[in-house]
């Protein structure tokens, strides 16, 4: 176990960035949602609050089920919604992960919440189970955008929230989504200025993308408003100059004062966690491992006493490295060449050339953050060296 | 024995029904069983059936009782694409009579009437014939009328049938008897025999589609072929029912197949004589001019390795297509290919999708070019075939290009938005016919460059299909015409010049520009896309870069999958050409073809 940083060191220092690979961390998945947003890709089940007590049942003889491990870092609760499933139970999932693999002092505990669900109590509910970083899904503050993306709650309600969480949390990040072809650049402005008057110490925005599958994704093949890129890049600049008033960028889309989200930053160093839930995807000994995607499969396989893999990926080596690339160079501190970085800097002089990434100290970063995939394509096709 | 021998081809328009007619009578006489028919028996090849035309002659026996007597009638298939004439005159040259086959609903179309043309001149029986007579909009009165006009006989003369029913077929096999004149020949004198086809067969070898004019060949015997002095055994004769039959011999008359175990298409001459060794004729049968090329593009393959695959497969083409001409082509932007010469713009399509299909090849091709005559400052002359060759203005004293004779046939309804047509193609009217009050004969002096490329489409597009075009080169003309080079990010692509009329270059500048910018896709950085005549910019359009190629998240959730989706995009991006810096789309080097110079 390799002791949390002091928090003298800024969200993205490099030291922090290859560090963060040790860290033990686990994946809880909530599927449920009140309303299924028309962008959102991920497993997620509408309307099935009926099954939230047989799921979390299911969840704690999952961890149990588990492969013994390390002492946790860090914890991440995410979803669907996990602010649909009531604090006490919150608290029954964390307690069993304290069991099975016990939990560091100062461990990170972050869950993902909506704006209608938190409330002072609530918040007090979650802090209670044991949640000490909570994650606001607010988006945006302009009702017309909300409306836009489907979401539940007005930006009033994202301010009082945010207000209820802020007395209980001493850690709170908000996600933003730009780019919905209904936003301004007004609107967009609005919506930063409120995220960064709100004094959360953590922001995420992420560019609205259309994901196949997908209601939004149907609507735009039937000719409603695309995103647009340009619009998207704008956007993208207009926030990385507006948050790095208060904040830090550490990754193409997050953003930290002090303390970045320890198991965010654990995985884009290739590091290792455990995963539980509807279609979680775990870390495991070089091993990829995925969940069962469909909720009653999963229950079901879970209540027989058997483990919901659905499959693993097992790379080769070489596999590793190109993925050790394709996810540290998302980080503003970029990643330590080794074999691949340097066979992509002598193979692709003309990302150097057009400013796109630079060599710093033996570490490739991508100084155009916007531009990140160019590059990675290239990484995964770079061949095997000795 | 000749007396009961006939050898005809059928002259048709696509779609009139030469295919299913050639079927009917194949069906009629016994050549096939019902449960052997299968549509379109003579198209063999895949494309053939495809695009429902006849690209190879093939040849096929029918016997036919008549008054008592078996006849042998030999039918042979000709092409119908205006792309294909020269194997038009090949195939009648075997012939002594032509079943005239006109659409008794559409009328004659330009392309039957240049092939009846042919035969007539050729000295050919014709026996004209109005087919689809079932349908509805069927009008045999006045289709029989205009046939009549053209051929300057009594509309009571021309048959009318239904290959699709087989209504009239029997009087057909009738009339062909009675108006075909027999093959005239000595069966006693030395053997003359006319190769007017050959394909290559994997077990056969060359097989040499032939016409016994004199004497007679037997199994075995020793051949000369007189125009390449080549000498060979007649391994195998056969005939082909469509079934090949092994036969002894061939007679004088007769039409057949020569299989000597020549082994390479290029020894075989299509139009060479064919005599004994033992007892040579003294002198050969009339053969025919080599089809010329008239259209060349570059054929590179998309992966430079694939080079030498790509040289194999024009080679085994030209087994079967001995109108395939091609050299080697270096190009800057597309490395090593050829410049390939095509009959047409149709050739080339079919080339290039065979080449594509049989070959397993993926190639990029470059616009089409005709071959331009460039006089010197030295008086000497060289001949272009492709834009990137036009030495530099300064040494050029002379431009020339080739001009055709165009025959358009037409309502004439449509005769003012034809002339309008013809008139931004750069084309003179000739002479203009009314064949009947309400279809005219229009013949036109224009560019071939301005033919070759969308002409007919354009022409289809005016008239609502309901006009037919056909040409023939008539030689090279002085013209004012300008190179248009195409530059990328400052540097010109040779694959993307152009030659063009001056009065055309700035459309054509403009339009191509406009063209690239929509098909090129952003880059790391702008790409400036110019259009330049010597050392003038006539046209620029930018392709701004990209600015946003991320994805939003990647999470533990998503890595697998993520890592999937840019490797996806990676494959996708490996059928992209590098030009410099730039990538661009295969389907650029063919952009060319999508700039439209007529008047808009």
């Amino acid at each position: 176990m390799v002791a949390s940083p002091p928090p003298s060191i800024r969200p993205d220092s490099p030291e922090l960035a290859d560090q963060a690979g040790e860290w033990r961390s686990a994946y809880v998945h909530i599927p449920f949602c009140a309303r299924i947003c028309p962008y959102c890709d991920f497993a997620v089940v509408e309307g099935r609050q009926d099954l939230v007590d047989r799921y979390v049942s299911a969840l704690v003889s999952e961890i149990s089920m588990s492969v013994d491990w390390d002492t946790l870092d860090a914890v991440f609760i995410g979803g669907g919604t996990p602010s649909q499933v009531a604090p006490m139970l919150i608290g029954e999932i964390l307690e069993s992960l304290n069991d099975k693999f016990g939990l560091v002092d100062g461990v990170e505990v972050s869950m993902e919440a909506n704006p209608e669900d938190i409330t002072a109590r609530s918040s007090r509910g979650y802090r209670a189970a044991g949640v000490n970083r909570l994650s606001m899904g607010v988006q945006s503050f302009d009702d017309v955008v909300l409306t836009a993306l489907g979401r539940q709650h007005t930006g009033g309600q994202a301010l009082r929230a945010i207000e209820d969480a802020r007395s209980v949390f001493e850690r709170l990040s908000i996600d933003l989504m730009y780019g919905d072809p209904t936003e301004t650049e007004a609107s967009w402005d609005r919506t930063l200025d409120s995220a960064l008057a709100a004094g959360a110490d953590h922001i995420s925005a992420y560019s609205l993308t259309v994901e196949l599958g997908t209601p939004l994704s149907r609507a735009v093949a039937a000719g409603a408003p695309a995103p647009d890129d340009d619009v998207q890049a704008d956007r993208w600049e207009r926030a990385a100059e507006r948050l790095s008033e208060r904040l830090i960028r550490y990754e193409v889309s997050n953003y930290a004062t002090d303390a970045p989200c320890k198991y965010n930053l654990a995985t884009w160093a290739q590091g290792e966690y455990v995963a539980f839930g509807l279609g979680a995807h775990g870390h495991r000994n070089g091993i990829r491992t995925r969940n069962l995607r469909r909720l009653d499969r999963y229950i079901e396989t879970v209540e027989a006493g058997q483990r919901p893999i659905a499959g693993e990926t097992v790379g080769s080596g070489w596999d590793r490295e190109l993925e050790r690339l394709m996810l540290g160079l998302r980080r503003t501190a970029g990643v330590v060449a080794g074999a691949a970085g340097q066979k992509l800097l002598e193979d692709h002089p003309e990302f150097v050339d057009a400013g796109i990434i630079e060599q710093r100290e033996g570490r490739i970063v991508v100084v155009k953050p916007l531009l990140t995939d160019t590059v990675i394509r290239e990484v995964l096709a770079v061949p095997p060296q000795e | 024995m000749s007396e009961y021998i006939r050898n005809l081809s059928i002259i048709a328009h696509i779609d009139h029904g030469k295919s299913t007619l050639a079927d009917r009578l194949m069906e009629h006489t016994g050549a096939v069983t019902e449960r052997e028919m299968r549509e379109q028996l003579l198209d063999t090849m895949d494309l053939e059936r495809e695009r429902g035309i006849t690209i190879k002659a093939q040849s096929v026996r029918l016997s036919h009782e008549y008054q008592g007597h078996d006849y042998q009638i030999n039918l042979i298939d000709t092409p119908g694409h205006v792309d294909f004439s020269y194997e038009v005159s090949r195939s009648l040259a075997a012939c002594d009579g032509a079943v005239l086959l006109v659409d008794a609903a559409q009328g004659a179309q330009a392309q039957t009437l240049a092939n009846a043309y042919l035969a007539i001149e050729a000295g050919l029986e014709i026996v004209p014939v109005i087919n689809k007579i079932d349908l509805p909009s069927a009008d045999p009165a006045a289709a029989s009328a205009e046939i009549a006009a053209i051929l300057g006989g009594d509309p009571e003369d021309v048959l009318a049938v239904s290959a699709k029913t087989g209504q009239g077929i029997s009087e057909l096999l009738d009339r062909i008897i009675e108006r075909i004149p027999k093959p005239s020949g000595d069966l006693d004198a030395p053997l003359r025999a006319l190769v007017f086809d050959s394909y290559f067969d994997t077990y056969r070898g060359v097989v040499c589609s032939i016409r016994v004019v004199d004497g007679r060949i037997r199994k075995g015997e020793q051949v000369l072929f007189m125009a390449t002095g080549d000498k060979h055994a007649a391994n195998e004769l056969a005939v082909s029912t469509p079934r090949i039959l092994p036969v002894d011999q061939l007679n004088a008359g007769e039409v057949g197949l020569l299989i000597t175990g020549v082994k390479h298409i290029d020894q075989i001459r299509v139009g060479d004589t064919v005599t004994l060794v033992s007892r040579p004729a003294s002198e050969p049968l009339e053969g025919y001019d080599e089809p010329k090329p008239m259209v060349f593009s570059g054929l590179f393959p998309s992966d430079g390795d694939d080079f030498e695959r790509l040289r194999e497969a024009l080679e085994k083409l030209q087994l079967n297509d001995a109108s395939l001409i091609w050299e080697p082509e270096t190009s800057r932007a597309l490395g090593f290919g050829f410049r390939v010469g095509f009959l047409g713009l149709l050739h080339m399509e079919i080339v290039r999708e065979r080449l594509e299909r049989e070959y397993n090849l993926d190639l990029v091709s470059t616009a089409p070019s005709v071959a331009y005559r460039v006089t010197l400052t030295d008086d000497s002359v060289i001949e272009i075939r492709s834009p990137q060759d036009l030495p530099h203005l300064t040494s050029v004293a002379q431009l020339e290009e080739p001009y055709v004779r165009a025959m358009i046939l037409s309502p004439s309804e449509y005769i003012g938005t034809i002339m309008d047509l013809v008139q931004s193609r750069r084309g003179a009217m000739h002479h203009m016919q009314y064949l009947t009050p309400d279809r005219v004969e229009l013949i036109y002096e224009l560019p071939l460059a301005e033919v070759v490329f969308d002409f007919f489409d354009h022409l289809k597009s005016r008239t609502r299909g309901y006009a037919s075009l056909d040409y023939e080169p008539t030689g090279y003309r002085v013209s004012d015409l300008v190179k248009v080079d195409i530059l990328l990010a400052g540097l010109p692509v040779d694959a993307f010049s152009t030659i063009t009329h001056r009065a055309k270059a700035v459309q054509y500048g403009k339009g191509m520009v406009e063209t690239l910018r929509e098909l090129i896709p952003r880059q790391m950085f702008d790409v400036p896309i110019q259009a330049a005549i010597g050392g003038n910019i006539i046209s620029r359009e930018t392709v701004k870069a990209r600015r946003k190629d991320v994805l939003a998240k990647c999470y533990g959730g998503d890595i697998s999958r993520k890592r999937k989706l840019l490797e996806k995009q990676k494959e996708g991006k490996k059928r992209m050409k590098m030009v410099g810096a730039v990538e661009v789309p295969q389907e650029a080097f063919v952009a060319a073809l999508r700039v439209d110079t007529s008047d808009r």
